[in-house]
């Protein structure tokens, strides 16, 4: 077999051919996102009973803790493929950096959000300045300093790179989020899923907490894909190619 | 797990603010999202369409 027969995954590197393949793909990822979120809200609020002590209150979990996973996965797949853009050079991993963080945004912020709701009943308070909600808090201003900066340069292949070196320097805070509540006192409770011990809820509680993690999973790769399609045709408006998909389109 | 009515739904245990909040707050970020990526798309493709025709007419011009 020559070389230019062999099937290689760079080709997907390319913008030219991730462009139709995201777009083949995006619905498939859209609708699974749709069936698990529906399941899962299912047994959210039919499935899993009354908690002991914190009676209903406690329903908040199966949007707080898969956004709060979100949030923090999504900022090391963006620090994952900025690096890879900073190395390589290569324009569609940085698109895919950039298509990320305002996904990932949006993930930190209902985090937070849902966390206030949360802390409130349980707290007291809707807020403390402890290390778990800070280094969180930190991380929703890392996505939006990222997209700032790469907004702000206006040579796109600059900007990637600027981008790159925040989002890579950010990536620091993720396990400072994550071990947090075991490294410092806090008002927060320590992880909710852990590979070393048995679960400590209902099953059922994890399940549709796990089912609910998974759909803004598919959410996210398929909101990630579409706005990945915008980027790449922006950016690679120069070319015949683009040319030619905006003129069928329109 | 039975909620007998849709009061009891809609009150969760006393807690109907802090989860509704939370669960209506979820969804119209994500209904926003969703919305602003279908503006951009289309946004995209009507910007390029004027640009590439504009581009179309000058090169009728020159030659």
């Amino acid at each position: 077999m020559t070389k230019s027969e062999r099937f290689s995954w760079f080709v997907f590197s390319s913008p030219q051919t991730f462009y139709p393949l995201a777009g083949k793909l995006q619905p498939w990822f859209a609708a699974a996102a749709a069936l698990l979120c529906a399941v899962g809200l299912y047994i959210s609020f039919f499935v899993a009973p009354t908690d002991a002590q914190q009676g209903e209150s406690y329903r908040i979990i199966f949007i707080h803790v898969p956004a709060a996973w979100m949030s923090m996965f999504l900022y090391l797949v963006m620090g994952f493929w900025s690096g890879v853009g900073l190395v390589l050079n290569t324009r569609l991993s940085s698109m895919v950096a950039t298509a990320l963080a305002p996904t990932g945004a949006l993930f930190t912020f209902i985090a937070l959000w849902t966390g206030a709701l949360w802390g409130k009943p349980t707290w007291g308070t809707w807020w403390v300045w402890d290390a778990r909600l800070t280094s969180e808090l930190i991380l929703l201003f890392l996505y939006i300093g990222f997209m700032a900066l790469q907004a702000a340069i206006d040579d796109p292949r600059r900007a990637d790179k600027a981008g790159a070196v925040l989002a890579l320097v950010g990536v620091v805070n993720i396990p400072i989020i994550y071990f947090s509540v075991q490294w410092w006192s806090t008002l927060h409770q320590g992880a909710s899923v852990s590979m070393k011990s048995a679960p400590t809820m209902a099953a059922t509680m994890l399940l549709g907490m796990l089912i609910m993690a998974l759909g803004f999973w598919m959410y996210s790769i398929a909101a990630v894909l579409a706005r990945v399609r915008s980027i790449i045709l922006e950016r690679e408006r120069h070319t015949d190619w683009v040319a030619e998909e905006v003129g069928a389109r329109a | 797990m039975n909620w007998g009515s849709w009061q009891n739904f809609i009150a969760m245990g006393g807690y109907g603010l802090y989860v509704w909040g939370s669960y209506v707050v979820t969804l119209v970020v994500l209904a926003a999202e969703i919305a602003a990526l279908v503006m951009r798309r289309r946004g995209v493709i009507e910007r390029l369409s004027t640009f590439y025709a504009a581009r179309r007419r000058n090169h009728e011009t020159e030659t």
